[in-house]
């Protein structure tokens, strides 16, 4: 069998086994409520698994796939969150209330937070590595910023905004304030349902498989490895780091639309879109693999449901993570490590077939 | 009169950021790595010193002195631990482990001493100067700041400039492979760096807990990143480039508290990185690299 037909048969094999996992796990969640038998602590954590799902198979996409570090997802997730809370809170006000409703909050979420992502995307990707990490952080910082310092209403004579306070809105009688800022929106709808984060993430798996198995995806990677050669033969570092960003941004715009229609109250902290929160989605990625979808969504589940399992570990879990991080990273980056890990293969060669446990590595060498 | 109230407190706030900068665009400059922990070495600088201070009694002096010296030694098992396996792999890798070494000190920080906030007894004793009058004060925390921040840039121009080990440190951010050929010991100029950086952070913690005396365990982190935008607005591996990157960050920072709006400052200093980075990459002292194959 020639190189590339195998080659093309495993990947279908690992596109086929997510679709199945999700699918498996989707169905054993139904199959366990219709019974009764999930906990109110396990119902309350099924949303926010769809939601950091995609955030981490999003930000998959920027750090594994596209090799750009990016420390300001929340802040995409924060605009998708923001924005389409106000349309349904608006629409709520008005008196129209429906799931298709939600259906037009997701596609507000994904086009602003993707059009915020392309507005970024275009002048902090002309910077490389850490710049780029600086500038993302700072992106995400000025987004819930701006998001904690807004007041915005309505009343009969359209949209007012402040950046004061509700009386420098000037609302009528009839007026209505949506976002109080530091308060943020109160009352959004309560759209999400597990079924409809399964349904985003599988919407988001798909369009993230098919970009990276198509020559758009080839490109993205490339320049990941080695962007010299990549330019040299014409491919527009700059034009493909954009798409995998604003992608990847509008994906993330998604996830807040999910996450805002979970909660009654929506506010900008750091614990929800600050940079921990991108840290969090960070450590899902590293964790899960870099470039792996499947290991994002098991890395973002496991790791969602764990600290809540192991509640009197909570003061632990950042350190923890911390710790995993550091050793994960010397584990699976460091030349002496991967020296080590080489000799070991040779020496037993059952290693080779531990492909899940060593990280998908990516270097300059383009080996 | 208010405006130059403003301005004095920006060039405190500044002087301190400044002092932080040092560190960043020292360790940027040599190890070609971006030390997302120094912030926290300092908050770590800052506890050991209220320790000693507060809770011990010792003098204030003293204090800051023995913090500095363990968050040097702090600094270097860092590097040694987490960011020397790690040389030579790619730059991804390197900031993702420094990103867990921030949140490693954080989360110490919160398990040792707890979430509350610590009020910070300031070390600075002498009275506030008065000018015109009385009309403008400028207050003693700012003096010492200001003066610290010009002493220790001096000291540290002498140092690179004169010393056998500045040198050495020179040719290694210059090109790290020729220098060990040159027998310059890479490792332990990098580690130096280290050292020196954490050791001015003990001191720029104590100056920020002196002016702002709220310390928790997240003190480290906004003035760290802040720091690192006044390095790169400066110049990134430049030390005059780095003071002056932190005097503007500083001033902006306190004039747009004032006159914009005091939860848009953040917001609008980083927004003052991005425009800086699209016009001069290279900051304003900066040397500009074209990346070769």
């Amino acid at each position: 069998m020639d190189y590339f037909k195998l080659k093309r048969q495993k990947k279908a094999r690992y596109n086929l086994s997510i679709y199945l996992m999700i699918v498996i796990a989707y169905a054993i969640v139904m199959f366990l409520s219709y019974q009764g038998k999930i906990s109110s602590l396990l119902n309350g954590l099924l949303v926010p698994f769809c939601t950091y799902s995609i955030l981490a198979v999003s930000l998959n996409l920027v750090v594994g796939i596209s090799g750009e570090l990016s420390l300001g997802h929340a802040g995409f997730m924060c605009v998708g969150a923001f924005t389409s809370a106000v349309f349904t809170r608006y629409m709520k006000f008005l008196g129209v209330e429906g799931l298709y409703l939600f259906i037009i909050a997701i596609l507000i979420g994904a086009v602003t937070a993707g059009f915020a992502g392309l507005l970024i995307g275009i002048p902090v990707l002309r910077l490389k590595g850490d710049y780029l990490a600086i500038v993302t952080l700072a992106f995400g910082e000025i987004i819930k910023n701006i998001a904690n310092a807004i007041y915005l209403g309505f009343d009969e004579n359209g949209a007012h905004f402040s950046l004061k306070n509700t009386m420098a809105l000037g609302l009528s009688d009839k007026g209505f304030v949506v976002i109080k800022g530091a308060q943020g929106i109160t009352g959004t709808p309560h759209y999400s349902s597990f079924t409809a984060g399964v349904i985003l993430l599988i919407i988001v798996v798909t369009i993230i498989l098919n970009l990276v198995n198509s020559r758009t995806g080839r490109n993205i990677k490339a320049l990941r490895d080695n962007l010299i050669a990549a330019e040299s033969v014409g491919i527009s570092a700059t034009k493909y780091k954009l798409i995998a960003f604003t992608i990847a941004s509008s994906m993330a715009g998604v996830a807040g639309v999910l996450y805002a229609h979970n909660l009654t109250t929506l506010t900008a902290l750091p614990k929800n879109f600050g940079y921990n929160m991108s840290i969090t989605i960070l450590v899902f990625v590293v964790l899960g693999g870099m470039g792996r979808i499947r290991g994002s969504i098991i890395a973002a589940v496991v790791l969602t449901l764990l600290p809540e399992m192991l509640r009197g570990l909570s003061d632990f879990r950042m350190l923890i993570y911390s710790i995993v991080l550091i050793v994960v990273m010397i584990f699976t980056s460091a030349p002496a490590m991967k020296q080590y890990m080489e000799v070991l293969k040779n020496k037993f060669p059952i290693i080779k077939n531990l492909k899940a446990v060593t990280l998908k590595k990516f270097s300059k060498e383009g080996e | 009169m208010d405006f130059l109230t403003y301005f004095v407190n920006g060039l405190s706030l500044g002087s301190i950021y400044a002092i932080i900068a040092l560190g960043y665009t020292m360790v940027y400059g040599i190890a070609k790595m971006l030390n997302f922990a120094h912030g926290d070495v300092l908050m770590i600088g800052s506890y050991i010193t209220f320790v000693f201070m507060s809770q011990m009694g010792i003098n204030p002096i003293i204090s800051v002195l023995l913090a500095a010296i363990c968050c040097t030694f702090i600094g270097v098992i860092i590097e040694r631990i987490a960011y020397k396996p790690l040389r030579g792999a790619n730059s991804l890798a390197v900031l993702i482990t420094a990103i867990g070494v921030s949140y490693f000190l954080q989360n110490i920080a919160l398990l040792i001493f707890g979430a509350n906030t610590k009020s910070f007894k300031s070390i600075v004793t002498i009275p506030p100067l008065k000018l015109f009058g009385g009309q403008l004060i400028i207050s003693s925390e700012s003096i010492v700041t200001i003066t610290l921040c010009i002493v220790i840039m001096l000291a540290l121009t002498t140092f690179i400039n004169k010393t056998k080990m500045g040198q050495a440190m020179l040719a290694v951010s210059e090109d790290r492979s020729a220098s060990t050929l040159m027998g310059i010991n890479v490792n332990g100029t990098i580690a130096m760096t280290f050292a020196i950086g954490s050791f001015l952070a003990a001191f720029a913690g104590v100056l920020l807990c002196s002016a702002y005396p709220t310390l928790t365990p997240t003190t480290g982190a906004m003035p760290g990143i802040k720091a690192f935008v006044a390095a790169v607005i400066g110049g990134i591996g430049s030390i005059p480039g780095a003071f002056i990157g932190g005097l503007i960050l500083g001033v902006l920072e306190n004039l747009s508290k004032a006159y914009i709006s005091a939860q848009l400052s953040d917001a609008i200093v980083f927004s003052v990185l991005i425009i800086m980075l699209l016009v001069k990459p290279s900051g304003i002292l900066g040397k500009s690299n074209i990346e070769k194959v």
